[in-house]
């Protein structure tokens, strides 16, 4: 059973078929799903959805799926992790961190977007998924491609990190290093969708890829015990996960599963790529695109795509936006790692900065829940920490070797241990 | 002036220029040529264009795989052989003035 009514348009309503499609025929706008709430209320409930699988796919009945999920069985619901370290050296009593670099099988948010598109994908008929990508999305759509038994074709820009290159062509897709940065590995890749019958999930396949990323909102708001932080600081790159954060706080403010206190949604970025932070700072309603230049590679997009509807979610909700540089970038990192054991990518270091940020800039007051949405994992960018870590000392297999290096030892060795 | 500039026209578009996918113009700038495309296709104009002649928020323009926002917008001048290429913005993007006034591009 599905909920979903048809495609809409999000600027001038023109009604459409599930079909796929990534924008109006009528004024070029992106198209949405339509859902009918009217007769999801009463029967997507709390107990519904806490009876449903351990992963993004107990929030099915807000999913633009038809049948049974096909992908991603096992993707989403990380954890929710209350940071007590981290918020004590903050001062802020209730903070928590969305942990996506634990998400499954490919360890970014990206696993939400692309378990609903490559579903979608099969659905629709098709046998070749793709996509354009900073790198997680192509990790996600080479896994998520492989188990499904779907061909992938794989668009990214030419000097992405290691890690990220490896951890993708493992799946054996047919992988493209376009010269140039993601915004053109993106305008190439809607030429290709307009050209080739595939599935390229951020361009037609786009209105059902972008609908996953709700679940992490979903699951902030069930985790925290069916309620919502007064402020949930998000990373915008195309721009779609803070929207879509917004859009799951209100469907389940709607359907009566959460109480409406009024959640704000911040925008972070980096100061080397920071079209929709400038457009908030200066009041703007629309922004202008920039050439990135930033080591939070994942989310160096000049043109996001979304970029108008995050600058519209920030300000409905009485939000606010930071720049990160790549110094307070990578501080994050390490003080993430040090503080709570978590390893993230620049993304989430960037994220991480901005909140510090909005909370000593008083945007964000210490009395306040807030949550920190934490996208992608550290060891697929390992480069970026080079040069910043301590020398790793290397001795020889004796212990007065060791003792030549070691601080004298504090207490002596417990009884019977020797 | 440009004798000659061809125009890659988008699927969504095509069935307002008889299904081709690209034209060939003539024009001295961006908005000369796709003036002129609006003028031979009447249809086109309310999609490429607002109500105060401004380029449509959803359509991104890009001259030899170039932004034009990243140029001097539809002032930006043409050669022959030049390609024009119209792209949905959901390839990224909402244009803010399509001249690049209000802050511009920023290079860091």
């Amino acid at each position: 059973m599905s909920f979903v009514r048809g495609l809409t348009c999000k600027e001038c309503g023109t009604a459409y078929p599930v079909t796929p499609r990534m924008i109006c025929d009528e004024c070029f706008g992106p198209v949405e799903v339509s859902y009918d709430y009217a007769a999801m209320r009463g029967v997507v409930t709390r107990e519904r959805i806490e009876s449903g699988p351990r992963s993004l796919w107990r929030y099915r009945d807000l999913l633009p799926i038809e049948g049974e999920p096909r992908a991603g069985l096992r993707s989403g619901y990380t954890p929710l992790v209350r940071a007590e370290r981290l918020g004590r050296e903050l001062g802020v009593r209730e903070l928590y961190l969305k942990d996506d670099s634990a998400n499954y099988p490919t360890f970014s948010y990206k696993d939400r977007v692309v378990a609903v598109a490559v579903t979608r994908a099969i659905e629709f008929g098709f046998d070749t998924v793709g996509c354009a990508s900073t790198g997680n999305l192509a990790h996600a759509v080479a896994a998520h491609a492989a188990a499904a038994g779907l061909s992938a074709v794989i668009f990214i820009p030419h000097d992405l990190e290691a890690g990220k290159v490896v951890a993708t062509l493992v799946f054996g897709p047919r992988l493209v290093k376009v010269r140039g940065n993601y915004d053109d590995v993106n305008r190439l890749c809607t030429e290709i969708a307009d050209e080739y019958g595939w599935a390229i999930v951020n361009v037609n396949l786009r209105p059902y890829y972008t609908e996953g990323a709700k679940t992490h909102g979903f699951e902030i708001a069930e985790q925290l015990g069916w309620r919502l932080p007064k402020h949930t600081v998000v990373p915008v790159a195309g721009g779609t996960i803070l929207p879509k954060v917004w859009k799951a706080y209100r469907e389940f403010i709607d359907l009566g599963l959460v109480a409406d206190d009024g959640p704000r949604i911040h925008a972070a970025q980096a100061k080397g790529c920071n079209p929709v932070a400038r457009a908030i700072e200066s009041g703007a309603d629309t922004f202008q695109p920039q050439k990135p230049n930033t080591i939070a590679k994942s989310i160096a997009i000049g043109n996001p795509a979304d970029g108008p509807y995050a600058i519209r979610v920030v300000r409905d909700s009485g939000g606010f936006a930071a720049s990160a540089s790549d110094g307070e970038i990578l501080d994050a990192v390490e003080r993430l790692a040090r503080s709570e054991g978590i390893f993230t990518e620049p993304a989430g270091g960037t994220t991480l900065a901005c909140a510090i940020q909005l909370i000593e800039s008083g945007r964000i007051p210490r009395d306040e829940p807030v949550c920190v949405s934490i996208t992608g994992n550290g060891l697929k960018t390992i480069e970026a920490q080079q040069g910043r870590l301590p020398e790793v000392p290397v001795i020889e297999a004796r212990l007065e070797a060791f003792a030549a290096i070691a601080a004298p030892p504090k207490t002596a060795a417990p009884a019977g241990s020797g | 002036m440009a004798e000659k500039v061809s125009i890659r026209i988008p699927t969504p578009l095509r069935g307002h220029v008889g299904g081709a996918a690209s034209v060939e113009l003539a024009g001295a700038t961006v908005g000369e040529v796709l003036r002129e495309l609006t003028q031979r296709h009447e249809k086109l104009h309310g999609r490429l264009f607002d109500e105060q002649g401004q380029l449509n928020r959803f359509v991104n323009v890009f001259l030899n795989d170039e932004d034009i926002r990243f140029l001097q917008g539809l002032d930006t001048q043409l050669k022959d052989g030049d390609g024009v290429k119209l792209v949905p913005a959901i390839a990224g993007g909402s244009a803010g003035t399509p001249t690049g006034e209000g802050g511009g591009p920023c290079r860091q």
